[in-house]
This record gives C-alpha cells, structure tokens and sequence, in this order.
C-alpha cells in the first residue's frame, strides 16, 4: 500500500491542502505516481507557472554557483595560514626572479659593452694593420704623391744619389715609394750597383731612366728635392735630368713578403 | 512539466550568459541554493502528497532562501561564519533526504 508519511507542518500546513485537480486512482484516491503523470501533461496552471519561475531562478543561480567554484577552487576553503604561506612563497619566489633579472640585465649589459670594446679594439687594429701594411710595403696603396723621373746615361746615377734622395723624401713624409713600378722601397730596402751601370734594388736589376712613384703632400716631397746640392742638384752633377710631375693620384702597386723577424722579439707590455 | 522548462531555460541561461557571481553575493550562494532546493524538494514530495499549494510554494522557497543567507550572515557577523554554514548545509541535506525518500515511497513504493 502507498505509505504516506506526514506532510511538512511548517512547509505544506495541512490546510494549504492542494487546488489541483487531483486525477483518480483505481481506488478513487490518486497514487504518486499518477499525481506525477499528470504533472508532466501540457497544462498552463498559476502553480506551474510559479514553480517554472522558481526553478529557473534555482537552475541560474546553480549553474553561476558552480562557475564560480571552477574559476577559484585552488583556494576555496584554504586557511588564513596557508594563504599566508603561499602569498609568502610568492614574494620570495618574485624576489628570486627580480634578482636573477637584475643579475642577466648586468650581464647583458657587460656583454654589450664588452663587445663594443672588442669592436673599437677591432677596428684600431685593423686601421693600424693598414698603416703599418701600407709603411712596411705588404699592401697595395694609392693616394696624392709626385712621379719622379730620373733621365741619367747608365753609370752616372747610382746608389749614392738615390739613396741620398729616398732619404730626403722620407725625411719629407713619404708614405711609400715604388722604383720603375718593380719594387717596393722599405726600410729593409737594401741597394747596389751593378756591374752595366744599373742598379739592383732587392734583388731586381733596373736600368735607367728610374721612375719614382711616391706617396705623400705633393707639395712637401717636391721641395724636398728642389733645395741646395739635393737629389735633383746631385743627379744633375753628374750629367742626368730629374723631372718631378705632381699627381692627385700615385698608385704604388708592388709589394714585398714581410720578413719574420728572426732575433727580435716584441716587449710585452704588461 | 513548464518547472521543469523552467529548470531547463535557468541552466541554459546561466551556461550561455556565465554570470559572475558578486563578491557580497558570493558566502550566500551556496548555501541558498541548498536551500532552495529543500524547497523544491518538499514541494515535489507535497504534490505527490496531494497537498501542493503554489502559494506555499512560493513563501517556502524564498522564506528557505532568506533564512538560510540570514543565518550565514549571522556567522560570520559572528565569526562562526564557516561552521554555521556546514550546520545548515548538514541540516538541509538531511531535510532533502528525507524529502526524497517521501517521493521514492510515493513512486516505487519502497
């Protein structure tokens, strides 16, 4: 037999005794689960309406609830102290980091620095490789210099007046000399005459007329000849003619193999 | 049939607006909702006593609801707040129990 237990006193009181109709059972008193059927027919009553209302508000508020507890469950319930701790945590933990931060910028910065010293470093070295390339014949150069033509019968001009004029020339600032576009004039240039009347220059034999390519203030370089019992003075003694032709452009084109040193040694400086 | 559309439209409201719930509104929520549905429950198991009335319906469900945010409110006035919701939590939850087991008799007749 359907049990029926007592309805809620203070919810349902027995004199809110319900208006809807209630369909018959066999045995002229509804069952429960005929009440239940007839609750699920299609009926417009006030009290489907309300619970309708009702149970949506119940339904959106569920539904906003359990939004709510996915989006911050990681801390729902925890207690003061183990929010504390955490919070803890986390400023040691941004401590940390803004250490390490400011620790990578230095090192960053340092690097930065660093490699724009091994750039400038770079650059002197090279400009200085030039120059010094340039000064000791191991590289091709060209600028603003004068041509120097030496017109002399072979055995007249000789080492003597040559060496005299590349002294002066270098005295005036010349930054590299080429003879007969064969060989290079360096320091280690070393010079003799030869048994025909030439010159041999490094082990090149020349014949005259000498063509001088020099590099340098056109100006200075050309006076430095020009003066009293000087080169052109010298070779004119002896029977020959220097003619001196100023250019925006002298290429020195030969090189020589730089030498090793064999002896010497740079000093450290330290 | 139209509460359960009711239920049905709340859900899917709630599900496509995702409401967030506000900060004053959030210690009250669950425990309304709970409450709420005590309410809902009883009047389940009052319709199939044959003693449904919407208007009770109605005061209970929202009566449930004020109540139980009062009393909420009231702990943590008080600073019991944690615990005064766990009680009333445990005490509606016994409330639905023994509401459904009214409706299983009412449906299965066990």
């Amino acid at each position: 037999m359907t049990s029926r237990p007592q309805p809620h006193p203070e919810e349902h009181p027995p004199e809110a005794v319900a208006p809807v109709r209630p369909p018959t059972g066999a045995d002229g008193a509804p069952t429960g689960r005929e009440r239940l059927r007839h609750a699920f027919r299609w009926r417009w009553s006030r009290g489907q309406a309300v619970a309708a209302v009702l149970l949506g508000v119940l339904g959106f508020a569920a539904v906003a609830q359990v939004n709510a507890t996915d989006q911050d469950d990681v801390f729902q319930g925890a207690r003061q102290a183990d929010l504390i701790a955490l919070i803890n945590t986390l400023s040691l933990a941004t401590d940390r980091a803004e250490a390490e931060l400011t620790e990578l910028r230095a090192t960053r910065d340092s690097l930065r620095t660093d490699a724009e010293a091994t750039r400038t470093a770079l650059a002197v070295a090279r400009q200085q490789a030039e120059q010094l390339g340039i000064l000791s014949g191991t590289l091709p150069a060209v600028g603003p210099g004068i041509r120097i033509t030496v017109e002399a019968r072979p055995g007249t001009v000789g080492t003597d007046q040559l060496l005299n004029g590349l002294q002066e020339l270098r005295n005036a600032g010349a930054e590299a000399v080429e003879i007969n576009d064969a060989v290079r004039v360096v320091a280690q240039t070393g010079m003799s005459d030869d048994a025909e009347g030439g010159l041999v220059v490094d082990g090149v034999a020349l014949a005259p007329p000498y063509v001088l390519d020099v590099i340098g203030d056109p100006g200075t370089l050309e006076s430095a000849l020009g003066f009293d019992s000087g080169f052109t003075d010298e070779v004119e003694q002896v029977g020959g003619g220097v003619s001196v032709e100023q250019l925006d452009q002298v290429e020195v084109g030969t090189t020589r193999e730089p030498v090793p040193t064999e002896f010497s040694e740079p000093v450290d400086e330290e | 049939m139209i509460g359960v559309l009711g239920l049905l439209a709340g859900v899917l409201l709630g599900l496509f607006l995702r409401p967030d719930v506000p900060f004053w509104l959030e210690p009250y929520l669950p425990i309304a909702v709970v409450a709420a549905l005590d309410a809902v429950f009883g009047a389940l198991r009052a319709y199939l006593d044959g003693i449904f009335d919407d208007k009770v319906f109605v005061v209970s469900f929202v009566s449930n609801v004020l109540i139980a945010a009062v009393i909420v409110y009231l702990g943590d006035q008080l600073g019991v707040g944690g615990q005064l919701s766990t009680g009333v939590i445990v005490v509606l939850g016994i409330r639905i129990f023994s509401n459904v087991a009214a409706i299983r008799r009412h449906l299965f007749h066990a």
